[in-house]
């Protein structure tokens, strides 16, 4: 298992670097020019030498190879010195963002905690709903509960983000008034007030983000109970005499779990993506905002920075379904 | 495929077989296995009901133009915001334009692009697949390249291509059938990995089979086999990829075009609709409500064709 994973994390780096290397050189066709907003009275030599300090001067693999460098080793080295304080922080300039001209990092962090909370709760809430649908959904098979589970789990797959979102705020926040339509992520969370508001305006963006992700889960969880209700080792635990609730959630649902918890595993770049939708829907300034604010400004640093993080989101949680995979399901060897 | 119970002699019980073989014609009729397939896909009744919703909105689009003749892209400033009425059953605008004459303008826009980028996208991942599995020497760099599609993140490399093509693709074919070209060529390279992959495991299952092998036997050459023999036989899991590919593209363009980063607001499709509408959500909240509407309809129809699909042409499920 060990030489498992450590030939998955191997195998990931020429993935990876293979994947920066087509965002890299698909970003630097962009028409898009950096000086392109400075007022026009400057000249053009100066223009040029603005265009060399951001390093456009150079040739194309230089400029990529340099930019790979920043992200893996400078950038994680900086804030690993910053927070330790053991060494000295690593010389070279920082990835600078061509529209704000700060360093894209520290607007990449500035930005995640709003979307992990949205994205992050609305997965899990989405996942604990789905789980006991799925089960009950399998248990009773073709049932009405069933029949209603499979409807949903259809609209949910059918209803776009961008559709249910402003739904939901047409109904909750212009008919009834109840929520807020947008979501303030200046609100500090010190007092019972606060905490209600902050609830208040999450419900909405996780609600939608939930149903997208109960949807999947719940029919993959009913699958997989399907699969297991009907193996010869539920019967014998039957004819034991085992009370039908340990039969179904202490035998049955730890052996349907086993695929089950890979695909959440799968999910979660997935819901990353999805949050683009949802944070413009809300006006939430998370990582999905800022990039479709980056596109828009041609701020092709800050573009090729969110889309490798999000390629490695990706590949990370690949390799921590198959890792799981052969963790929880014993038949399953790599080796 | 074949029956083998058809060829099946028995020689034990000769007489039967003699009795069997003075009969002229086979006792039952001839069923071919299209009545087989819509026999399952009727008792389906998601299915079908998915289906004729599909073809009523395929129809109501393409043809309502004909029977309601106001321009889309006409202005009548004087009826701006009107609620529906006869005049303009759906209302109309900020600008007056009616909107049942844009959704139906808008519709076909976001159908057509659905169908063209599924075709693409099929097109590319049956041929990936078809190559990969019949072709053992290819079938690892193929299979590579598939899963390194699958680790792109797709959202933000759909929206990044659409900002560096637009402008070029506009100059070269127009503005609206550049963008057209461009989200339709997006989507398509962005989501031809699922199919690829089923179709290749399908070919690698069928390729061992002994009917292939008879084929080859009597010197059919790759390309027959693959077109007369192996083509036939997985097109059933290309039929339901295709209608689940007809409902992703129809997504993603919505969402691109809800992102801004679709097509321009003079030409009209449901994702465009939606998010101009959203600006007067606060006094209008009905006006997202026909191409949200629309946009799930669509595909809450199609997927249920899908599976009505799937079920209908897997031969297992098939006469239970």
């Amino acid at each position: 298992m060990l030489t498992f994973t450590a030939r998955r994390l191997v195998t990931a780096v020429p993935t990876l670097i293979f994947i920066s290397l087509i965002i890299f050189l698909l970003l630097d066709l962009a028409p898009g020019d950096p000086t392109a907003q400075l007022p026009l009275t400057i000249p053009p030599e100066v223009r040029q030498q603005i265009r060399e300090s951001l390093g456009l001067g150079e040739p194309v693999h230089i400029r990529y190879f340099l930019w790979l460098k920043q992200v893996v080793w400078t950038e994680p080295l900086h804030y690993i010195s910053e927070a330790t304080g053991l060494f000295a922080a690593p010389e070279g300039a920082r990835l600078i963002s061509w529209q704000t001209r700060a360093p894209v990092f520290d607007t990449v962090l500035e930005r995640l905690p709003q979307t992990l909370r949205v994205v992050g709760l609305s997965y899990v809430v989405g996942v604990l709903i789905a789980l006991p649908i799925g089960i009950y959904s399998a248990y009773r098979q073709y049932s009405v509960f069933d029949q209603a589970g499979t409807f949903i789990a259809m609209i949910g797959y059918s209803v776009p983000p961008f559709f249910s979102g402003v739904l939901v705020i047409v109904i909750f926040s212009v008919q009834l008034g109840w929520l807020p339509s947008i979501y303030d992520t200046t609100l500090v969370v010190d007092d019972w007030e606060s905490f209600k508001q902050q609830l208040r305006q999450m419900i909405m963006p996780v609600m939608v983000l939930a149903l997208q992700t109960t949807a999947q889960i719940s029919r993959y969880m009913r699958a997989s109970m399907l699969d297991n209700l009907n193996q010869d080792y539920v019967r014998t635990a039957r004819a034991k005499g085992l009370g039908e609730w340990v039969v179904v959630m202490v035998h049955v649902l730890r052996n349907s779990m086993i695929p089950v918890v890979t695909v959440i595993a799968l999910g979660v770049p997935a819901i990353f993506g999805g949050a683009i939708i949802t944070e413009q829907v809300f006006k939430v300034n998370g990582l999905g905002q800022l990039l479709i604010t980056a596109i828009q400004a041609s701020d092709i640093p800050m573009v090729q920075t969110i889309t490798f993080i999000f390629a490695i989101l990706i590949v990370l949680f690949n390799l921590i379904a198959d890792v799981l995979y052969g963790l929880l399901d014993p038949r399953i060897r790599y080796d | 495929m074949t029956d083998p119970s058809t060829h099946e002699t028995a020689p034990d019980a000769p007489i039967e077989a003699i009795a069997a073989l003075t009969d002229t014609k086979p006792l039952a009729p001839p069923r071919s296995k299209w009545a087989e397939v819509w026999d399952q896909f009727k008792s389906h009744r998601g299915a079908l009901v998915g289906g004729i919703i599909f073809i009523t909105i395929v129809l109501a689009v393409f043809i309502g133009p004909f029977l309601w003749t106001i321009d889309p892209t006409y202005i009548d400033i004087r009826a701006r915001n009107s609620g529906p009425s006869w005049a303009h059953p759906f209302g109309t605008d900020q600008l007056g334009r009616d909107t049942l004459a844009r959704m139906m303008a808008g519709g076909q826009t976001s159908i057509a692009v659905g169908l063209t980028a599924m075709a693409l996208a099929l097109l590319l991942g049956s041929f990936i697949g078809v190559v990969a599995g019949f072709f053992r020497r290819l079938d690892g760099p193929l299979m590579r390249l598939t899963d390194l599609f699958l680790a792109l993140p797709l959202l933000p490399l759909l929206l990044v291509m659409v900002l560096l093509f637009r402008e070029p693709l506009n100059k070269a074919f127009g503005p609206e059938t550049g963008i057209f070209i461009l989200i339709v060529v997006a989507i398509g390279i962005t989501s031809w990995m699922p199919t690829a992959r089923i179709v290749r495991g399908d070919v690698l299952a069928l390729k061992e089979r002994e009917f292939v092998l008879a084929a080859r036997s009597i010197g059919t050459t790759n390309f027959q086999l693959i077109a007369r023999h192996i083509l036939p036989n997985v097109m059933s899991p290309i039929m339901v990829s295709a209608t689940l590919g007809i409902a992703n593209a129809i997504i993603t363009e919505s969402a691109l075009s809800f992102l801004g980063l679709g097509f321009p607001p003079d030409f009209p499709t449901w994702g465009r609709l939606l998010f101009d509408a959203t600006d007067y959500l606060q006094q209008y909240p009905e006006r997202v409500m026909w191409p949200g509407a629309a946009i799930s309809l669509t595909v809450l129809s199609v997927n249920y064709l899908g599976d009505g699909l799937r079920d209908a042409l897997d031969p297992r499920i098939r006469g239970r």
